[in-house]
């Protein structure tokens, strides 16, 4: 290690620190443009290390680009598991099978679209919105018939999807072959496979992931939300196994041959860069900040409590859940899509069960219910195991990378015999913070009690 | 009351109603009539049903046999927020407020139903946003001060001494709007200078709110002291209705509190 290999690695660590932090500071209770001025600040401290070569090369190698994404990914998953698990209480497993889900439909969108095949995009397009109405619509029709038994309703969505999907399949069918000859072949582009249409497409395929990944999760979570928390556990983890499943097996007992089963998906485009990382990690925080700060994330934290008080209260228990199940695996098949067009290949063993509790380990670890922690959580664990560890150890000798994963967890344990609330415990910092707000001016008549004195009593009615 | 001859509809209407737990009879043939601005006291030894019978009115539990209406409208079948949205708020016997929320955002999230936008709103947080978590923040500090919560509404729950938690827990039902109060024994726990508090407090939101209250309490000094008519209940069953005096003269409820040949004795 030379003395330029220390002053970029120390340059690195700065930038992404003073990216993360500067992101959530900037974010607070500055005025509009300081917030816009400050994100392209944040933007621009990163694209500075990619762009500018110091010896010949990029301060921010392939390999660092590499684990940005991934901890951007991550801080996406983990956000939605902490939306689950750390605001509404109820312990998933199966954030990784949603994040799988993102991923694969994401990478099946591009890998047909540069292949010459529009079907992907327009069959899973047209498809989640069929669904989303669907959805919509049944929901105000059950809504006025009360007393519908739960599985009862989950067969009504049921037989909706697939009757929408099979729509959405014929639709693909159809307007598919008008737009074919515009895509070209893989070696030999098309007008639209390449340039702004390509990236437009990119932006379309993290959308529909993300909102596939959500109705998904309604289906799933319908019937199963209805279980006691640690139950609900149980199903998810089973979720994520089917999910991983259908991954393994997903050219022979699934359509998709171009998925490869296990052999593992080749060939997706790497489309994601920084600039897109960046928009979707901001819009994610930014959307579960303003969640969070309503009154429906209010709810939301009632329900984790305490759930008999929070019905008693008129807080729609079911509906609260359905929606933070909902917008947590939107916010994990966003990842997964980020994740998948940065890696391209995709592989059903990155989705296995086992790795579905790195989120929560890292929710955990951040402190659930605190926003601001996750995301420190991720940067530092991927940045930690993947980055530090990995280069630490490598120049130790080939066999050396194998204690990381005995370094990692003493590591853990050390964290949680110090601070067993996570790291923020449920404080945040920045704009994530909730703002205090000052009492108002007294009113006249104030009830009698330990503060009043007893003269208030009088002249009530 | 004799003299007007306007007819009141009662506010909430028990018949008939039963419970079983497997093979316990936690509840049998209850009825009840509360009419509005009553102050009902609902009394009985531990394990009598009171608790039960609550559960049932907010929806917690489903009634074996009965029926319970709510200004003539029958709420069986509901689910509980759907209860509690048309008019019925409740305290719990043990405490049972969001500990690790502010006292404000304990109140706010009763505020929930009438917050005025949706989750998209919150999303995007437009003016309608903007201007409705204003109001409604700003309603629900009014609605503490007139508790003299306004100082502490920035405290956890949680951390706040027993008789305070009590004051949020009671402010909090009555954020909901409702007409009818269920306070389930609210004086648990406390000390004489805090039971006094508490009748003065109970009063004074029955007279603000124009509340109708049904009240569980153990306490004798606080039933005798405040309620107007005391219906009394011993195993799942009705065995007095009354004024204060009458209740505490009858020897069935002497018997059914300390055991029988007490009221020979007294």
């Amino acid at each position: 290690m030379g003395l330029i290999d220390i002053f970029t690695s120390l340059v690195k660590i700065i930038a992404v620190l003073a990216y993360v932090y500067g992101l959530l500071w900037v974010l607070g209770k500055s005025s509009r443009w300081v917030k816009i001025a400050g994100i392209l600040v944040a933007f621009g401290i990163i694209q500075l290390v990619i762009t500018v070569n110091i010896g010949g090369s990029p301060i921010f190698n392939g390999f660092d680009l590499g684990l940005l994404f991934q901890a951007c990914s991550m801080t996406m998953v983990a956000l939605g598991l902490n939306l689950i698990y750390g605001f509404n209480g109820q312990f998933s497993l199966g954030q990784y099978g949603f994040y799988g889900i993102g991923a694969y439909t994401a990478a099946d969108i591009t890998y047909r679209w540069i292949n010459g095949d529009a079907r992907g995009l327009i069959v899973v397009l047209s498809g989640v919105i069929i669904v989303g109405l669907m959805i919509f619509g049944l929901r105000q029709i059950i809504h006025r018939y009360r007393g519908i038994p739960v599985l009862t309703q989950f067969t009504l969505y049921l037989v909706g999807t697939i009757l929408a999907g099979i729509v959405a399949v014929y639709i693909g069918r159809g307007i598919a072959p008008a737009i074919n000859p515009l895509l070209g072949t893989n070696l030999v582009p098309g007008a639209l496979a390449q340039g702004i249409p390509l990236q437009v497409v990119f932006f379309l395929a993290i959308i529909c992931a993300g909102v596939f990944a959500a109705e998904t999760s309604f289906l799933f979570g319908l019937p199963v939300l209805t279980l006691g928390s640690d139950y609900f556990g149980i199903a998810t983890l089973g979720f994520t196994i089917v999910v991983n499943t259908l991954m393994l097996n997903s050219d022979t007992i699934l359509p998709f041959p171009e998925m490869k089963g296990g052999r593992g998906m080749i060939g997706i485009p790497k489309l994601t860069t920084w600039f897109w990382a960046f928009v979707f990690l901001v819009l994610v925080i930014v959307v579960m900040r303003n969640i969070i700060r309503s009154s429906s994330g209010r709810t939301i934290m009632s329900v984790r409590e305490d759930e008999v008080a929070a019905r008693a209260m008129g807080v729609d228990v079911a509906d609260t859940k359905l929606i933070s199940f909902m917008v947590g695996s939107l916010f994990a098949g966003i990842g997964g899509a980020i994740y998948a067009h940065y890696i391209g290949f995709l592989s059903p063993n990155t989705f296995n069960f086992l790795l579905s509790f790195n989120p929560l380990i890292i929710v955990v670890f951040g402190g659930l219910g605190s926003m601001s922690g996750t995301i420190a959580a991720t940067f530092g664990w991927t940045f930690f195991l993947e980055g530090l560890l990995r280069n630490l150890l490598g120049t130790m000798g080939t066999d050396a990378p194998t204690w990381r994963y005995v370094l990692y967890p003493v590591t853990l344990l050390v964290v949680m015999l110090i601070r067993p609330q996570g790291l923020l415990g449920t404080t945040e910092w920045g704009f994530l913070k909730d703002i205090l707000i000052k009492p108002r001016v007294k009113p006249q008549v104030a009830a009698p009690g330990p503060i009043a004195p007893a003269e208030s009593q009088q002249g009530l009615d | 009351m004799e003299t007007t001859p306007i007819q009141t509809e009662p506010v909430l209407t028990i018949t008939g109603l039963t419970k079983f737990f497997g093979g316990l009879r936690a509840v049998h043939n209850f009825d009840l009539t509360i009419q509005p601005g009553q102050l009902l006291g609902l009394i009985g030894p531990n394990g009598a049903g009171k608790t039960t019978i609550f559960n049932m009115i907010t929806g917690l539990y489903v009634p074996s046999g009965g029926e319970i209406c709510f200004l003539g409208e029958t709420i069986l079948g509901q689910e509980p927020f759907e209860i509690t949205r048309a008019g019925i708020g409740r305290t719990f016997q043990n405490i049972r407020l969001f500990p690790n929320l502010s006292v404000l955002d304990n109140v706010r999230i009763a505020y929930h139903p009438r917050a005025g936008y949706s989750m998209f709103d919150a999303i995007f947080r437009n003016s309608k946003y903007e201007a409705k978590e204003r109001e409604l923040t700003e309603q629900a500090q009014d609605f503490l001060a007139i508790f003299n919560l306004e100082n502490i509404q920035n405290e956890l729950a949680k951390n706040l001494p027993y008789g305070e938690q009590r004051r949020v827990e009671i402010a909090r039902a009555l954020a909901c709007n409702p007409q009818l109060l269920l306070l389930d024994e609210p004086a648990a726990g406390m000390n004489p200078r805090e039971i006094v508090q508490l009748m003065e407090l109970i009063h004074f939101v029955r007279d603000r709110f124009k509340l109708t209250i049904l009240l569980i309490e153990h306490q004798m000094r606080v039933v005798m002291g405040i309620c107007e008519h005391i219906t009394v209940m011993d195993f799942g069953e009705v065995i007095a209705r009354g004024t204060p005096k009458e209740i505490q003269d009858n020897p069935k409820v002497i018997e059914a509190y300390l055991g029988k040949g007490a009221a020979h004795a007294a």
